[in-house]
């Protein structure tokens, strides 16, 4: 079955085991938030440091899908598919 | 020698805009320092519990990305531990979402393992595991008043928690909507403002929204409180029925810091600031003001304290210690922590130039066998 990745930031990489890149399988287009539970599912510090506990994603987490923010999208909602590439970066904030 | 030396060891942790620092001293001089933990977290709120024979840190963590969480070390911040599951979290029918840790509240020596936590947006919750779980106060959640609480200038929340170590009295101040208490341990909450004003509001004595900066517990007087308001200083004699001001003899009646004596009757200490459109110490000039006659009379305690003083002390940037004389302590929000080891007669600086202070705590830990705190092995590491 094929995969898609999820690339994370080094300074979340610890909390996934020091892992780079999770992966959760896809026969079909998968949502993001679906895409998420799945690959932080055993990974419950990670899960909160990505979302809230309503499930939002937090104000300066980004989700790029092939280079387009997903808020831009249809947010959490967005289909990713085989082959997409996923990217998980901390946007600008704080002083 | 037929004479047995007491030793005492103090650990005093600093929460910052930018991480935490932790010091440990044996005569309240000499710091040793370790940080910073949580490098570019805040750390709005931190309970030392030096009950059970142990001293465990636990601390509100909040990441501008990452969001809040709380962890708690057990080995002076060589370590730490962030529950799995999280500590605080609000359950998936509030549709809340926990924004920041404003307070965390060791019970007494009674309620061992009972620890409280106030948050934003405005709850209170309560653990009996050490601080590692902590339940949702369902009585003051679902609240009758809570769609007319509003938001003080940093956030809506419960951030002051007096529980009483003898009986199920607990009193609790939120930013906007003032003091709430329970007399039932937590199960139900009636607002108690009786006499605090609420200048910014066209009714200047309502039942409640008041901005009731800090409340603190007189320890050797049943029910008899001290509250620090958005101007205006107040005691309580009975219970929150009725609050008086105690603020003739201080330069100020605004500021943010209300501390009591751990044990005598009557001592008490705030940091003015010239008001709410001013927020410097009066004149530009710190001081610490501490009455001994529950605010009769107040003395002004300004030695070893920069002159030339523009930033203001946060409400939870100050602490006491347990020892004998009590240790005072507060930190400031240009990065400078003063400590005083004789009542706050006299100050000395601990250390400068570190991010805004957000929480000061200071602790004894009885026994010479307190190791000094070690550099954490990850200081980037929040909760990593």
């Amino acid at each position: 079955m094929p995969d898609i990745s999820v690339v994370l930031p080094s300074i979340l990489q610890p909390l996934a085991g020091g892992q780079s890149i999770l992966t959760a399988p896809a026969d079909g287009p998968v949502t993001v938030g679906k895409l998420l539970d799945s690959v932080t599912g055993g990974y419950p510090v990670l899960a909160r440091r990505l979302r809230d506990e309503t499930g939002a994603l937090r104000r300066y987490v980004n989700i790029y899908v092939d280079g387009d923010e997903v808020r831009r999208l249809q947010g959490l909602e967005t289909e990713v598919a085989d082959g997409q590439e996923v990217l998980i970066i901390q946007s600008v904030a704080g002083g | 020698m037929g004479c047995m030396a007491t030793t005492e060891s103090f650990v005093l942790a600093i929460g910052t805009k930018k991480g935490l620092w932790l010091a440990t001293s044996r005569d309240r001089k000499q710091w040793s320092f370790s940080g910073p933990h949580f490098l570019m977290s805040e750390i709005p709120s931190i309970g030392i519990d030096t009950r059970d024979g142990r001293t465990r840190i636990m601390v509100g963590v909040r990441s501008e990305h990452w969001g809040p969480t709380v962890a708690h070390s057990d080995d002076l911040g060589a370590t730490w531990t962030e529950p799995e599951q999280g500590a605080i979290m609000f359950p998936e029918d509030t549709g809340a979402a926990v924004e920041r840790i404003w307070q965390i509240y060791p019970d007494s020596e009674s309620r061992p393992g009972v620890v409280w936590a106030g948050a934003e947006p405005i709850s209170v919750w309560k653990s009996t595991d050490g601080g590692e779980h902590f339940e949702l106060n369902r009585g003051l959640w679902d609240h009758p008043h809570r769609s007319e609480w509003g938001a003080g200038y940093g956030g809506a929340a419960a951030h002051s928690i007096v529980v009483n170590p003898a009986g199920d009295n607990v009193h609790i101040a939120m930013s906007t909507g003032g003091v709430y208490r329970s007399l039932d341990g937590g199960t139900s909450w009636e607002a108690r403002n009786k006499g605090i004003s609420a200048r910014f509001n066209p009714d200047p004595y309502p039942e409640f929204g008041q901005c009731v900066h800090k409340i603190a517990a007189d320890a050797a007087v049943e029910g008899r409180l001290y509250a620090q308001n958005h101007h205006g200083v107040y005691r309580t004699d009975d219970n929150g029925e009725h609050w008086e001001s105690i603020a003739d003899g201080l330069p100020a009646d605004f500021g943010f810091v209300m501390l009591t004596h751990p044990r005598r009757e009557g001592t008490a200490w705030v940091v003015p600031l010239k008001a709410d459109g001013e927020r410097i110490p009066p004149e530009g000039k710190l001081a610490v003001h501490r009455t001994d006659d529950a605010g009769a009379t107040w003395k002004r305690l300004a030695t070893g304290l920069p002159e030339g003083e523009y930033n203001s002390v946060l409400r939870d940037a100050a602490g006491v210690d347990s020892a004998e004389p009590a240790g005072v302590y507060f930190g400031t929000r240009g990065g400078a922590v003063y400590a005083s080891a004789d009542e706050g007669d006299t100050f000395a600086e601990v250390v400068s130039h570190l991010p805004d202070v957000l929480c000061v705590r200071a602790a004894v830990v009885a026994g010479a066998g307190l190791p000094e705190p070690r550099i954490p092995e990850t200081a980037a590491a929040q909760g990593a």
